[in-house]
């Protein structure tokens, strides 16, 4: 296996890694922990490039990145374009309005149109669980997921454990909560998924209509009192709740949401004083977080955005390099 | 006629009369004339003679539940190659269900569906018409005129009727023209957005599911009005073991209440859908192992009375989707009898049980002659190899879709001949899987 630990927050530049043994990166539960932490260990050395007046590593230079975005995502799309023109790749944006997909074409006729294009990696949002995976199994190339349905969405529970892991230099034996739209949120499978092989403690803090059956396979913890659920947490994390969830059926009101599920300063004072706030974005500020919270010195919101294109460049960076070096 | 012949050095199973013995059957004029046991007696001259090798000679079976796109969507399946997947499968009837384009709601298109069947199906097609009008679930089609056109049953076949109201009109309706109502149990808003059965393993793959309440509810519901009608009533298909429960409590009570099984949902389980295999994406969806042993039970037990292949072809587009947007359902046809031996050859249900629920029960409750081996019944009649191991190809599959859960299954069990009123319409030394095997 891996010679580093997984505690080690070093950046391991220099150090001799075993080759990545995976095509693509579909989602976390593909990953062991030494996996993880080779990612985020990469992840790491890429952060001073971006802080670097030439921003440039040009590893894939001649490489041709596709960016397949079935939903709309502006954060995680220009995410994944910045982190490939940063590491030399040609970057082409296809959404889904400007494609015959919106004419009627299949995802598996997508697929092979794109393939004969000969890219060397497709970044797929898709609205539909395993829809990337049935994409990466008709194409020559790696394919990373970038969001499928409610089931993973591997790039965000890496930044997000990267940032943790910088604020808080390990991830085994954290107390992170995350709190909102467990049902209908794939950020918080994955997270669960990373966080859990990295042996933190996982809560999931949402009312009964958000919480999935079987949920306490994958959290530690699951609590449906906010109070509770943040007591003693280093980590909070906060997901978007989409309004049509509010309309009477699963949560009868954006109002009584937030008084119960909103991160207000009195629900954080639960957690500890050290307590990092983190949020995948887009907030909806006054529904499941209070603007003084979202803008306040305990979030480190931006910092995910930041981490995202380091986390981006080292997946790409390792997917790629790696296939280079198979014939 | 054709002629006269005999299937000699048999063992003969018939379920109807408990009948588990080396014998001969004589056919004259596509009707059964004679069953002796031991050596064939009373031969008439000229009379061919089968030698079946000591192999099972049963009834032929009998599928309540059969989907295929004639007409409307005939590049999924004709009622030619539903019939030539049948008979390869042993299935001499099947149950045709109303959901094609136009749907089969008027006796005009009960009569086109039988002239059809007629000239070009080698088994029998017994038309279901709808119980309403293009299976909106609003108005009730016309009871009278469809049963004299010819058709067997009433059912909305994958629609299932949510207004309680109108399904005990229809219940009182069907009773005074004497109709069995088959329906399938699905409560729309319980339903949802769901696409594999509710619990942890939808919840790890991201997939919303569809809870067992959504299937007992309606049962619950449509037992209930079956009491107070009178109705024939058959539940199309349960899946869980609550379900089983509320069976067998109705059943002490009332002798028109029956249910079926999909072949599916006694041999598969929520396991095999896993990762987003949209050929295990059936309607309902494969239930809990748990469940599934139930369902096991509840045919041992008598709760639930018949089998079906539930055979319901798809084509490529609509079927290799990203799951949650690919259209429910697989064919079932050709390996129907093969998927039941394997509960015989595991132990779980007696060879008596798993022929008597596609033969005789399915021949009762639709008021069929054949599903029986008697002298006078229908000379529908199957020979097969309990042991003959074979692996399923979808490529040698006679349906026009490949969506088989069964894709590359290990089988033991095959059908060798099947006869439909006597006329050997399927023999398995001509096909590619005798030549190879």
């Amino acid at each position: 296996m891996a010679t580093s630990s997984p505690a080690s927050g070093t950046g391991g530049q220099g150090v001799a890694r075993p080759a990545f043994r995976h095509r693509h990166l579909l989602g976390i539960s593909q990953l062991n922990q030494y996996e993880i932490v080779d990612l985020l260990d990469r992840a790491e050395a890429m952060i001073p490039i971006s802080r670097q007046e030439r921003k440039i590593l040009p590893t894939l230079s001649g490489k041709t990145q596709i960016n397949l975005f079935f939903e709309n995502s502006t954060r995680t799309q220009s995410s994944f374009e910045i982190a490939g023109k940063r590491l030399g790749a040609q970057v082409t944006n296809m959404s889904v309005k400007t494609s015959s997909v919106a004419k009627g074409e299949t995802l598996i006729d997508t697929a092979a149109t794109l393939n004969a294009m000969r890219p060397d990696v497709i970044i797929v949002r898709h609205g539909a669980s395993g829809a990337v995976e049935l994409l990466s199994q008709k194409v020559g190339c790696s394919v990373i997921n970038a969001g499928d349905g409610a089931h993973e969405h591997p790039t965000q529970a890496l930044l997000d454990a990267l940032t943790m892991r910088q604020h808080k230099g390990r991830l085994a034996g954290l107390t992170v909560a995350i709190c909102g739209d467990i049902a209908n949120s794939r950020v918080a499978r994955s997270n669960l998924l990373l966080l859990g092989a990295m042996q933190a403690r996982t809560r999931v803090v949402a009312p009964r209509t958000l919480l999935p059956r079987g949920i306490e396979m994958l959290a530690t913890e699951v609590f449906t009192d906010m109070r509770q659920g943040l007591e003693g947490a280093d980590v909070v994390m906060m997901l978007r709740l989409q309004h049509e969830r509010a309309n009477g059926r699963m949560i009868p009101s954006v109002r009584e949401y937030y008084h119960f599920y909103g991160l207000d300063e009195e629900k954080l004072s639960f957690a500890k004083p050290d307590a990092i706030v983190m949020h995948p974005g887009p907030m909806n500020r006054g529904v499941e977080i209070d603007p003084a919270i979202a803008d306040g010195p305990r979030s480190v919101i931006t910092e995910q955005v930041e981490m995202g294109v380091a986390v981006r460049m080292a997946v790409l960076d390792t997917l790629l390099a790696d296939r280079e070096a198979q014939p | 006629m054709s002629k006269p012949f005999v299937i000699a050095n048999a063992r003969i199973v018939d379920p109807a009369s408990n009948h588990d013995a080396p014998g001969a059957v004589l056919v004259e004029d596509g009707v059964i004339t004679g069953i002796t046991n031991g050596a064939p007696q009373g031969i008439p001259d000229g009379a061919e003679t089968y030698d079946a090798q000591g192999l099972v000679v049963a009834p032929g079976l009998i599928d309540m539940r059969v989907f295929t796109g004639e007409p409307g969507h005939e590049y999924r399946e004709t009622l030619a190659s539903a019939a030539a997947a049948a008979a390869a499968g042993g299935v001499t009837s099947f149950v045709l269900m109303p959901d094609t384009t136009p749907v089969i709601d008027d006796g005009a298109l009960v009569d086109f569906i039988l002239r059809r069947a007629g000239a070009k199906a080698s088994v029998n097609i017994l038309p279901a018409a709808a119980i309403t009008r293009g299976l909106r679930g609003e108005e009730i089609t016309e009871f009278g005129l469809l049963k004299e056109a010819g058709a067997v049953a009433l059912t909305d076949g994958r629609e299932s009727i949510q207004s309680a109201g109108l399904l005990r009109a229809a219940f009182t309706y069907a009773r005074n023209f004497d109709l069995p109502v088959i329906h399938h149990l699905a409560e729309r808003t319980l339903v949802g957005d769901g696409v594999m059965n509710e619990g942890a393993l939808a919840t790890i793959s991201g997939l919303k599911g569809i809870p067992v309440e959504a299937e007992t509810i309606p049962l619950a519901r449509d037992l209930q009005l079956a009491a107070l009608t009178g109705v024939r009533y058959h539940a199309a298909q349960v899946s869980t073991g609550a379900a089983v429960e509320q069976l067998a409590l109705a059943k002490r009570r009332l002798s028109t209440v029956s249910a079926g099984v999909s072949i599916n949902n006694l041999s598969l389980n929520e396991n095999d859908v896993a990762p987003y295999r949209s050929f295990f994406k059936l309607s309902p969806p494969l239930r809990s192992e748990d469940d599934r042993r139930a369902v096991i039970d509840g045919l041992n037990s008598g709760a639930i009375d018949t089998i079906h292949s539930g055979h319901d072809p798809q084509d490529t587009e609509v079927k290799r989707q990203p799951f949650a947007e690919a259209s429910d359902g697989a064919i079932g046809l050709e390996t129907l009898l093969a998927a039941a031996l394997r509960l015989l050859h595991s132990g779980d249900v007696p060879l008596f049980t798993l022929l008597r629920a596609m033969t005789s029960r399915p021949a009762e409750l639709l008021g069929l002659a054949s599903g029986r081996i008697a002298v006078g019944a229908p000379a529908d009649l199957i020979i097969f190899d309990p042991e003959f191991p074979w692996v399923v190809k979808d490529m040698a599959l006679r349906s026009r879709s490949r969506n088989s859960a069964f894709e590359g299954a290990r089988m033991q069990g095959a059908v060798m001949h099947t006869f439909v009123a006597g006329r050997p319409v399927f023999s398995h030394a001509a096909t590619a899987e005798g030549a190879d095997a």
